[in-house]
């Protein structure tokens, strides 16, 4: 009697162990994907990826009082950089926006369930991208304001 | 006096029309009194204050340095100039900041829009730009709850939107009704003109372009499709055009009976 309820405890053993090896091979290929954020343009971001997954969230808050209450504009962190260069290409051959899972910025927040909303306000791609949206203005040439210029000192 | 409205979603409460909204084409002989007074005023603080630019570069700051109250960007519109029914202003300001109308005059943001002012008495009429007049007291940062509502140093009134709550207590404290509140959520902002559906915005006198040196895109509009009524410049420099032109003709700014001392400065109104 006690040798069968030993057996039975070894093999409840044994199908427990391959119940959890299963659960753990599951774990890496089915249930929840590893995120894998697609690369960015150019030849590396302006911080090192490691720093860059930890710290973006404050180098971009950090920035952000600067440059809306002081005007400085120049600064190495910009959420307009980060979304030129990490613009993901969808099916329809634009870039995406927020509202897709295949989002730079989402790839990963998916991943950690933590919602940004930086993209209430702000664009999500690239604005060439934008269907109805104006074409970026480009800076006047010298020339152009020159010329800009002496047309206006003739009405003068 | 009566309005009209082109080009924007027309005028909404307040702010034009009825006995509320007061512009200065009916020149009373207090009007007149009181505007000459104000005028006095002006050219009295001009060695603190005024000067202009017309197209050489908006500013001499470094691109990593501060604003400073140094300079306060101002504008000077000719109304004389501004042809009734021409809205190059308005197209210019929703093309460079992705505002538009969507039919809902009740809540679509208006930056700018264009009014039609008239004297029922003898039918003289004019038509003006109105936008945020970036006063050197605004009310909206006066009451804004939680410091979202600010001045920039060099004069320039914006809403920091990642502060901004939208209670909408600014709109109500405009005495030129220039602040909008966005209802709905927007999708594909320009990227140098965050906008975002719980918050209130206005004119930020394209500050993402003075900042690069350049002039808002209602002035470029104007002076390179329309009749070239708006200046942009800084009325702290004495040798700039705007300040020459502000200290050599009479210019007009709207209820500069309210002591706002709003930075847009109206001619031939």
């Amino acid at each position: 009697m006690a040798m069968g309820l030993g057996l039975l405890v070894a093999a409840a053993g044994a199908s427990l162990d391959r119940v959890a090896a299963e659960t753990r091979g599951a774990a890496t290929v089915d249930r929840v994907p590893a995120p894998k954020p697609p690369r960015g343009r150019g030849e590396k971001c302006v911080a090192e990826t490691d720093w860059m997954r930890r710290n973006h969230p404050s180098a971009l808050t950090h920035q952000r009082d600067s440059t809306v209450h002081d005007g400085i504009r120049t600064q190495r962190f910009s959420l307009k950089g980060c979304i030129d260069c990490h613009a993901v290409t969808g099916a329809d051959g634009q870039p995406v926006t927020s509202a897709s899972p295949q989002h730079f910025c989402r790839t990963c927040h998916d991943y950690v369930a933590v919602r940004v909303d930086c993209f209430e306000c702000h664009a999500s791609r690239p604005v060439a991208a934008s269907p109805t949206g104006a074409a970026p203005h480009t800076p006047e040439s010298a020339e152009t304001v020159a010329l800009g210029d002496y047309v206006r000192s003739l009405g003068k | 006096m009566s309005c009209g409205s082109t080009g924007g979603a027309g005028c909404r409460s307040g702010g034009c029309g009825g006995s509320g909204g007061r512009t200065e084409g009916d020149l009373s002989r207090r009007a007149f009194l009181r505007d000459s007074a104000a005028m006095t005023v002006t050219t009295l603080a001009a060695g603190v204050t005024l000067h202009v630019f017309g197209a050489e570069p908006a500013t001499a700051r470094a691109p990593d340095e501060k604003v400073t109250a140094k300079v306060r960007w101002g504008l000077l519109i000719d109304v004389s100039r501004c042809a009734d029914g021409c809205d190059q202003c308005v197209v210019a300001c929703q093309q460079e900041n992705g505002w538009r109308d969507t039919g809902h005059p009740e809540t679509d943001a208006q930056w700018i829009r264009k009014l039609t002012v008239k004297n029922p008495r003898n039918g003289a009429s004019f038509s003006l730009p109105m936008m945020c007049q970036h006063c050197a007291e605004p009310p909206c940062v006066d009451v804004c709850p939680t410091g979202a509502s600010f001045k920039r140093a060099d004069g320039i009134v914006l809403v920091d939107k990642h502060i901004c709550i939208g209670c909408r207590y600014c709109m109500m404290a405009c005495p030129y009704n220039a602040r909008s509140f966005i209802h709905e959520p927007l999708e594909d902002q320009r990227p140098h003109a965050p906008r975002g559906k719980g918050t209130v915005e206005s004119c930020t006198l394209c500050v993402h372009r003075v900042d690069e040196g350049r002039v808002p895109a209602c002035v470029e509009a104007c002076n390179d499709s329309a009749g070239g009524a708006m200046l942009f410049g800084d009325l702290n420099d004495p040798a700039s055009e705007i300040s020459r032109r502000v200290a050599s003709y009479r210019t007009t700014r709207i209820r500069s009976d309210l002591g706002t001392d709003p930075g847009v400065h109206y001619r031939n109104i």
